[in-house]
């Protein structure tokens, strides 16, 4: 969820009026809003670096705001104030307009390089813009809050906003080998080739995060006006020749991208938020952009679509029984100018350009019942009726778990990922003899596999509580994961991923001794449990002396339950006691419960 | 030394430097009342079971029956009272056996009254107790001196060879002649000594201290002779039921005392019914997991059928793509999920419904604008460790979808699912998430909001309020509120939502079906109930056991403060 940073007082200003911090956090909560943290700069530095550095920061009251992640017109203190103050019915919702400028129309000519590094390309200017300090910095920082979320770091769109009158158009979008391009980068005093820069952004704690994105491609994107000055190399960084300031008057803005719906979403916000500040209100000059198959568009969009939606579905799917005039008039408050049609239970709502996220009908129901209030509407019981039903394998698993602890083992819960490690060396086992499932990913070697034996989780929870009372009994009923690519008709919803989970029972004693007789006691009652009688005869439980590198030669037998081997049990090898830290004898028990469901 | 034999109950004051304190631990100070066992016996009755610490375990070694006796008889003849420690002198055992016997007296009742009292004793160190013995360094360096004199380098390598030489040149008795002919030599000055030091330690090994001048005192304190230190004592006097024949006192009733009827005309012991009882030896439920029995118990009781969850491994197209969440959304990051490398890919998919949630995603469709972008197939089959169990809904409702003609359902699972993240003292990279799900004609928003509010109702938590949130696959969104008595503010307890139509209806659910649902971690309420604060003690090998072994049981409803979780969708 994005945090949206504003200053309080130049917040309140715009809306007109002052809140306690208890009324403003009502506010929020009401309009799915969160007011996050109240701090100032200076505090944030403190925080941050300690006391020192926060000495002469601003102390200006900040309010953190956390915006629902679909909300990219509420992402600075233009929209969040508009959003708001139209939800308190003290303004109405701006109409945006796209106009044709009286004199040439600024054009961007997509070359077709740029098809197999970053297809699209969209523009637009805002003319004769008013900054201020805050105003600007509010700016600059929608363009980096959208970057971070709806352009995903980037990768997806990226924005540049350039000073117009120090260039001239038309503007070629196209694509060069690195070292063909040659520029001074924002707020740097000499040329470069775009080879020298990716080197020298690889220590630039900013931009280091975006370089991978062409960073690897034999042509990178870049703009030109007409003169061959660069405006941006995107998505790293802009020209410094058309650099903007608080003293700009007439700004031109591209998005480039990989996702066309995206790029232009990003431009339509970015011109609806900051045409507030032109000369005229909420109008934005259009922007020509040729594609490379010779077609021409017009941006920014700013559509406008209609809906309908039946009042009886809202009131039904939200549970109220509000007028269709009413329901108009919620919606209206959301920014969704709406009104009565036809027979008078259709309502036709406008959805704005600002409004991307709303695609479907139950968008419009959401904000209505935003709009009624959530803690208005009355609650009710569903009159569904059914009949309840455990899992088997979990009913089973929650009546074994009972009888376990009662016969006096204590239950551990670890965790179903680990290393490779565990389930392999320490168990004097080969890797790929265990059929585990491996993470691409891992951020540390405690997540490459997932477990394929609960016995590594119970060892080292024994490691970890050395210091208890001896003798320790613990156990664990879990599950652990095998690749499996048989595509089994049983069980046909788990097997299409290639892997699978088997239910296990696994138990350890821990003492002086190894305590074979108490763990082969413990079969014994659970298998009492499970009513399976002991005997090699069908239905019935045997154990055959077996061996395996767990444990220690003489000492393990493999347990046939129902005609099938269900596990092991024994006394585990010095050398896995000795890899999992421990100092005294165990042994152990570990059974797949599938079989007796 | 008997001061020696009283070591332990001395509380040694300054340091004779004055420069630390050392204070002995008081390992049985009278003052603080042990645990003892119950019943004071005679003999050790039990060996304390393996594994427990010795807290209850009957039959301590402190009543001593002859010690006991003694004291009361002569506590019977004594004017007035008697001193522990001087007992213990008279006695000539440790004064320890003596404040047991008085403890166990204690026990009986009225038959005693005592009194703590604490005196200041000096005591002799090794050091002063030697010279009380052998005689002052230097004196000992003064005879050992003969009349023809000794080579100061012979002297010297005496034991008493340095700190005595230089005391006895300061009280000028020896002198030293540089100029004989095989080196140095030491000889008398006068014809004897008065060994000074020697006479006052001696006189304090006496207890006669008070014979000496302060002055005197703190000159042997400074050489390290002296010590003061304090003695804690009981002053043991009558008890309004004094008497001196408790020893016939029995400890428990046997089978012979009940087959003879002997236990009519015997007295028995008193039990201590302050002390603690012997835990009995057992084993233990997982604290979260008892929790998690709480929870499937709540569903079961409101209907609520369990969805199967034990598929850890899931396709990204389930986990991500059949709930209409777009490929570029930011959970489907590396950073924030568990891609596998193998199996790399899931071999099935229903491909049907695969071309049918790909059209949603990419041109919309049932009433949708979609998201415009260019769906891929490769990357819905990518394989990952299921991030919720939401997936498992997902699987769930298809299913549902299929039986025609379709009949309401309620659903819910609490299982493992697993994140990428970053791994602090509330966030691990795998927790339990609860998800509860009702499908049926007509469901509205109110109708979530009530099943929540009986929900959380049976969870003890009463008092809700619902902020309307974003989710990718529910609209409207609610995030659940409650308040918490203890932090006196609004905390998030969970996430709930309808599921989008573009979910349901490429399953092939009927258009008006509604799904309600919400979620929440099993891991939150779990360490509110119990106190935790890292959640490694609780999840995981690194458990604390002993915080399992103590856990009570998990009763939701009767909480005091109202349990608060958190978001887990």
């Amino acid at each position: 969820m994005p945090t949206v940073s504003v200053k309080r007082d130049l917040l309140f200003r715009a809306l007109g009026r002052t809140y306690t911090d208890e009324e403003f956090d009502e506010l929020c909560f009401e309009f799915g809003l969160e007011l996050d943290e109240i701090t100032s700069e200076k505090e944030i530095i403190s925080k941050e670096q300690g006391n020192e550095k926060a000495h002469g920061a601003s102390d200006v009251v900040l309010y953190k705001i956390d915006v629902p992640a679909n909300r990219y017109d509420l992402l600075c203190l233009e929209g969040l104030v508009r959003g708001l103050q139209v939800f308190k019915e003290r303004i109405k919702t701006p109409m945006y307009k796209r106009v044709m400028p009286k004199g040439e129309v600024q054009k961007l000519i997509i070359t077709e390089e740029t098809a197999k590094i970053r297809p699209y390309a969209v523009a637009a200017v805002l003319r004769n813009i008013k900054f201020t300090k805050d105003r600007y910095d509010s700016f600059i920082e929608l363009q980096e809050k959208l970057h971070q979320n709806i352009c995903r770091k980037r990768a997806l769109v990226a924005i540049g906003t350039h000073d117009l009158d120090t260039l001239s158009g038309p503007f070629t979008y196209t694509a060069k080998k690195p070292s063909d391009i040659k520029f001074k980068p924002l707020n740097k005093s000499k040329e470069y080739t775009a080879c020298e820069l990716m080197n020298i952004y690889k220590t630039d704690n900013q931009l280091k995060h975006y370089l991978h994105i062409i960073e690897n491609k034999p042509l990178y994107p870049v703009i030109y006006d007409s003169n061959g000055v660069v405006l941006s190399m995107p998505p790293i960084i802009n020209g410094n020749h058309s650099k903007i300031t608080v003293n700009t008057k007439n700004v031109f803005i591209e998005c480039t991208g990989t996702d066309f719906t995206k790029a232009k979403i990003v431009l339509d916000v970015i011109v609806t938020m900051f045409s507030e500040y032109c000369e005229n209100q909420f109008t934005v000059e259009a922007a020509e952009v040729v594609f490379p198959n010779g077609k021409l568009h017009t941006f920014p969009e700013l559509a406008y679509r209609k809906e309908m939606v039946r009042a009886d579905l809202i009131n039904k799917k939200v549970g109220i029984r509000e007028t269709p005039e009413n329901l108009a008039k919620l919606l209206t408050r959301m920014c969704l100018k709406s009104e009565v049609i036809g027979d008078g239970n259709q309502i036709e709502v406008e959805i704005p350009p600002t409004r991307a996220d709303i695609i479907h009908a139950c968008d419009i129901i959401e904000d209505a019942a935003i709009a009624y209030g959530y803690n208005n509407i009355q609650m009710t019981l569903p009159k569904t009726y059914t009949i309840a039903n455990q899992f088997p394998l979990n009913k089973l698993t929650e009546l074994l778990r009972q009888d376990m602890a009662a016969a006096g083992f204590t239950e551990a819960l670890t965790f179903a990922l680990c290393s490779q490690e565990d389930i392999a060396d320490k168990l004097g086992m080969d890797i790929s003899a265990t059929k585990a499932v491996h993470i691409s990913n891992p951020k540390t070697a405690e997540f490459q596999v997932a477990r394929t034996t609960l016995l590594p989780g119970l060892l080292k929870t024994l490691a970890a509580n050395r210091k208890m009372p001896l003798p320790l009994k613990l156990f664990e009923i879990s599950d652990i994961v095998i690749k499996d690519s048989s595509r089994g008709l049983l069980r046909i919803f788990s097997e299409d991923v290639g892997a699978r989970n088997y239910r296990h029972l696994c138990a350890v004693y821990y003492n002086k001794n190894p305590g074979f007789e108490i763990i082969h006691g413990l079969l014994d009652r659970i298998m009492q449990l499970l009513d399976v009688p002991p005997g090699e005869k069908k239905g019935g439980y045997a154990i055959k002396a077996s061996e395996g590198p767990v444990f220690f030669p003489g000492r393990c037998a493999e347990i046939f339950a129902r005609g099938q081997s269900i596990g092991k049990l024994g006394v585990l090898h010095p050398d896995v006691i000795t890899k999992f830290e421990l100092t005294m004898p165990c042994s152990c028990v570990e059974i797949n419960i599938e079989p007796f469901l | 030394m008997l001061f020696k034999l009283l070591g332990i109950f001395w509380d040694r004051g300054k340091d004779p430097d004055g420069s630390k304190d050392v204070t002995t631990g008081a390992v049985s100070d009278p003052g603080i009342e042990p645990r003892f066992p119950a019943l004071q016996t005679d003999s050790l009755l039990f060996e304390p079971p393996a594994g427990r610490d010795t807290r209850s375990a009957l039959g301590a070694t402190m009543a001593d029956g002859p010690v006991a006796e003694v004291l009361l008889r002569r506590l019977e003849a004594a004017d007035g009272g008697l001193d522990s420690a001087e007992l213990a002198t008279e006695l000539g055992v440790e004064h320890q056996s003596v404040v047991g016997a008085v403890k166990s007296l204690q026990a009986l009742g009225q038959i005693i009254e005592t009194e703590l009292r604490s005196t200041k004793r000096w005591e002799l160190t090794t050091e002063g107790e030697e010279i009380a013995q052998e005689g002052s360094h230097e004196a000992r360096v003064f005879r050992s001196i003969p009349p023809e004199g000794l080579p100061q380098s012979e002297l010297m390598r005496l034991p008493s060879g340095k700190v005595g030489f230089s005391k006895a040149m300061s009280n000028k008795w020896i002198r030293v002649d540089k100029s004989a002919a095989d080196g140095p030599r030491v000889f008398r000055v006068v014809d004897s000594v008065e060994d000074e030091v020697q006479r006052r330690l001696q006189l304090v090994r006496g207890g006669q201290a008070e014979k000496l001048g302060e002055k005197e005192r703190s000159e042997l304190r400074k050489r390290k002779l002296l010590t003061e230190v304090t003695l804690k004592t009981y002053w043991v006097s009558k008890g309004s039921a004094f008497s001196t024949s408790i020893s016939k006192q029995e400890t428990e009733l046997s089978p012979e005392m009940i087959s003879s009827g002997s236990w009519r005309d015997r007295p028995f012991k008193p039990y201590n019914f302050s002390a603690h009882g012997v835990l009995p030896d057992s084993g233990h439920l997982h604290p979260l997991l008892k929790v998690r029995s709480q929870f499937r118990q709540i569903f079961l009781e409101m209907g609520f059928t369990e969805m199967p969850t034990d598929n850890y491994i899931e396709s990204s197209f389930w986990n991500f793509d059949a709930l209409f969440q777009p490929q570029q959304h930011p959970a489907r990051d590396q950073h924030d999920t568990f891609f596998l490398r193998d199996p790399a890919q899931a071999q099935q998919l229903p491909m049907d419904y695969v071309h049918r949630v790909k059209r949603t995603h990419s041109q919309g469709g049932y009433g949708s604008q979609g998201y415009k972008y260019n769906w891929k197939l490769d990357e819905a089959r990518k394989n990952l460790l299921r991030t919720h169990t939401t997936a498992a809904s997902a699987r769930a409702l298809y299913r549902l979808a299929q039986k025609k003609p379709f009949t309401p359902a309620k659903y819910f699972s609490i299982d493992r699912v697993f994140r990428n993240e970053t791994l602090d003292a509330t966030h691990l990279a795998e927790f339990h998430q609860i998800e509860g799900v009702v499908a049926d004609h007509g469901l509205t928003l109110g109708h979530l909001m009530g099943v929540l509010r009986e929900f959380f109702t049976k969870l003890g938590i009463t008092q809700l309020r619902f902020k309307p949130a974003y989710n990718p696959y529910t609209e409207p969104s609610m995030e659940i509120f409650s308040y918490h008595q203890g932090l006196k503010k609004w905390v998030e307890v969970g996430n709930s939502g309808i599921f989008r139509p573009e979910m349901l209806l490429p399953m092939g659910l009927p258009e008006n079906v509604s799904v309600i649902a919400w979620g929440l971690s099993l891991e939150r309420p779990t360490m509110i109930k119990y106190g935790i604060n890292n959640i490694r003690e609780l999840v995981g090998h690194k458990v604390n056991l002993q915080m399992v072994y103590d856990s009570p049981l998990c009763r939701l409803d009767a909480e005091r403060g109202p349990p608060s979780t958190q978001e887990a969708a």
